[in-house]
């Protein structure tokens, strides 16, 4: 017996937005939404006065790689320092 | 005090109302719940500007309400926002509670309406009375040792403000509450006191540590008020102070890194608390009219997105019977779909996405950074809007109601809960479309355009390139049983530990000390025993024949010198 209209049947019972297909769709539309404000933001010249802002695509690059030293500095710098079991203060 | 006073001042209809609702019962109670803060609201837009309430204590002439724009702002949403919350905590039936949660409320209505500093400082010591019952009245052993360190930490701060409000009054001869210089003891200590309340450093750790510990109800009461009067506090008295700058972009960034390593649902929201009152204390240390404006636009709508983020946090922990951790949470959209749509709602917000309500508020901060000049504070500004979307924005409703299905299937919650939810989630999109009304009521005229095309692409841009890293980084973000340490360790860790210790070695001591006495008292005894016993030296009696020997010796001694020498 093919594994696959097991596969389809569990596929049926998951939530639509859940199912692997939409998961995908949902990247590929989300990649697609990136590259259209990427775009967008280089069709509008803002006043520029500390010069980098004034760049095109800074918003996205300075969005992403911020976003990118955060989840870094928490991860590996105070969270090996400062991370303990969530029982610390009750043993 | 006349009847009028009671009948005139907002926050004492509150708090005194608040204190008849026991009284009444059923249907009764919840009517007289939600007129309250409405008949609150509106006495206080019957307050006009200047001193319109005033009462003599001891030489000074209190002013009880005190009306401006800035006022009226604040003390309306903690109006709206007490409404809000009680119709959310309708079905709680802890009466404590909502009357606790009202006086609060009132309280800090109380500050927004107060002309002097004495009047500022009998308000912010209830507010720490009522809030700290609210956070008791989870009536669990957590909240009620958070709810003792809550307490502390807030009397400590009414202490610190308490003797700046009594060494001002006496340096400058007036308790008016009005612009002031961080140049003397006195300013120094009101500023402390007032920061101590935002939640800046190095004491943020009492907000994460007590709010996530009240009842479902409760945390949503606690999110609005006693920052959000602080942060008035910080505009009316303290708006230029530079010092501002760099304390609210250290609880900026406090609040996203911590946020980021935290499994708790609704401590995640409390850390996200003093991230966003960060960007108010900065733009009370900018202060100009743009800045002011942007934080009095921020607390008010800041005050509604955080309420709908905790009351669908809160929704949540009642239908699945206490679960708080992102770890025993996900998948919870498929049968909360009412709840997920409203937390999405108020994740958006936080995040300023276009068309909500942080868009057209919290931009005003960035904006007046810009407009000054002051570079680093504007690229920190600007990192930190896309940190709000990575630790509240995506996190929270990604963590909570998506990731894996934790098999979990809770209902939406009863329609009161949902009502209180969907009209902050009206707000929180209405405000958002159209801003006008809201920059109406603000301090200052503005000419504030949050829709160019330019702000709408790079606010975009600046999201959803934050989504990016949430996604592409979903390893690092997965949730695991831990806390982060913070300040709070020296009081909980360090300091139980030191008196531990302290406790151990006076033990020690006592019982060393006692054994040394002991041998001590056993010894002298014998000694003196031994020489005052019946037959001891000193104290054996004689024969007299004895005594006439000696005697006879002595004088023979004495003659045999008197002869020969």
């Amino acid at each position: 017996m093919s594994t696959e209209p097991k596969t389809s049947k569990t596929e049926a019972k998951l939530h639509w937005l859940v199912r692997p297909k939409t998961i995908k769709g949902l990247w590929v539309g989300g990649i697609l939404l990136l590259l259209i404000v990427t775009w967008l933001g280089t069709t509008v010249h803002p006043h520029s006065k500390f010069g980098l802002e004034g760049t095109p695509t800074f918003y996205s690059w300075y969005g992403f790689i911020t976003c990118v030293a955060m989840v870094v500095f928490a991860k590996f710098f105070v969270g090996i320092l400062l991370t303990r079991k969530d029982t610390y203060y009750d043993d | 005090m006349t009847i009028d006073t009671v009948l005139l001042n907002p926050a004492l209809i509150l708090i005194l109302g608040a204190l008849t609702i026991p009284v009444f019962r059923g249907w009764s109670r919840h009517i007289v719940t939600l007129a309250l803060p409405l008949l609150t609201l509106a006495a206080i837009w019957q307050v006009g500007d200047g001193v319109q309430i005033t009462a003599a204590f001891l030489d000074y002439d209190l002013e009880l309400v005190q009306g401006s724009n800035l006022s009226r702002l604040f003390a309306t949403i903690f109006a709206i926002m007490a409404f809000a919350g009680g119709l959310f905590a309708l079905n709680r039936g802890n009466i404590l509670e909502m009357v606790a949660a009202f006086a609060y409320a009132g309280s800090a209505i109380g500050v927004a309406l107060a002309g002097d500093l004495v009047t500022v400082f009998i308000y912010w010591e209830l507010m720490a009375v009522g809030s700290t019952i609210v956070v008791w009245s989870a009536r669990t052993p957590a909240s009620a040792k958070a709810a003792m360190r809550y307490a502390l930490i807030h009397l400590f701060g009414g202490v610190v403000l308490m003797i700046g409000v009594i060494a001002y009054a006496q340096q400058t001869g007036s308790i008016d509450f009005v612009t002031m210089q961080a140049d003397s003891f006195a300013t120094w200590a009101i500023l402390i006191g007032f920061l101590i309340n935002t939640g800046a450093p190095p004491l943020s750790a009492w907000l994460p540590d007590a709010y996530p510990e009240a009842s479902w109800s409760g945390t949503v009461f606690l999110s609005a008020f006693t920052t959000k009067t602080a942060v008035y506090v910080l505009l009316v008295g303290f708006a230029g102070t530079e010092l501002l700058i760099w304390v609210g972009l250290y609880m900026i960034f406090y609040g996203i890194i911590y946020a980021l390593l935290e499994n708790d649902m609704r401590r995640i929201l409390a850390y996200s608390i003093v991230n966003q009152v960060g960007f108010m204390v900065v733009a009370a240390g900018i202060g100009t009219e743009m800045a002011i404006n942007g934080a009095a636009a921020h607390a008010f709508t800041h005050i509604i997105y955080k309420a709908l983020l905790l009351m669908s946090a809160g929704s949540v922990m009642y239908m699945t019977g206490g679960k708080r951790k992102c770890t025993e949470l996900g998948g919870l959209f498929q049968s909360m779909p009412f709840t997920a749509i409203a937390g999405i709602i108020g994740a958006l917000a936080i995040s300023s996405v276009p068309w909500t309500s942080g868009f057209i508020s919290k931009s005003m901060t960035t904006q007046a950074a810009f407009d000054e000049g002051l570079a680093f504070t504007w690229f920190c500004l600007v990192a930190a809007s896309a940190g709000v979307f990575l630790h509240a924005g995506i996190k929270f409703p990604w963590f909570v109601f998506f990731q894996k299905d934790s098999g979990l299937r809770p209902k939406d919650p009863p329609w009161n809960m949902k009502a209180a939810m969907g009209f902050f989630a009206f707000l929180c999109i209405w405000l958002g479309v159209q801003p006008g009304p809201l920059y109406s009521f603000l301090p200052y005229p503005t000419d504030f355009e949050p829709y160019t095309q330019a702000h709408v692409y790079e606010m975009l841009q600046l999201l959803l390139y934050s989504g990016l890293a949430f996604f592409v980084l979903l390893g690092l973000m997965k949730r695991t049983l831990t806390i982060t340490l913070d300040f709070d360790w020296f009081y909980r860790k360090l300091a139980v530990d030191v008196a531990d210790k302290a406790t151990h070695a006076t033990a020690h001591f006592i019982t060393m000390f006692c054994i040394v006495k002991n041998k001590l008292v056993s010894a002298t005894v014998t000694l003196i025993t031994e020489h005052h016993n019946p037959r001891g030296v000193l104290a054996r009696t004689t024969p007299a024949g004895e005594m006439v020997f000696w005697m006879v010796v002595v004088l023979c001694a004495y003659l045999i010198i008197y002869l020969f020498v």
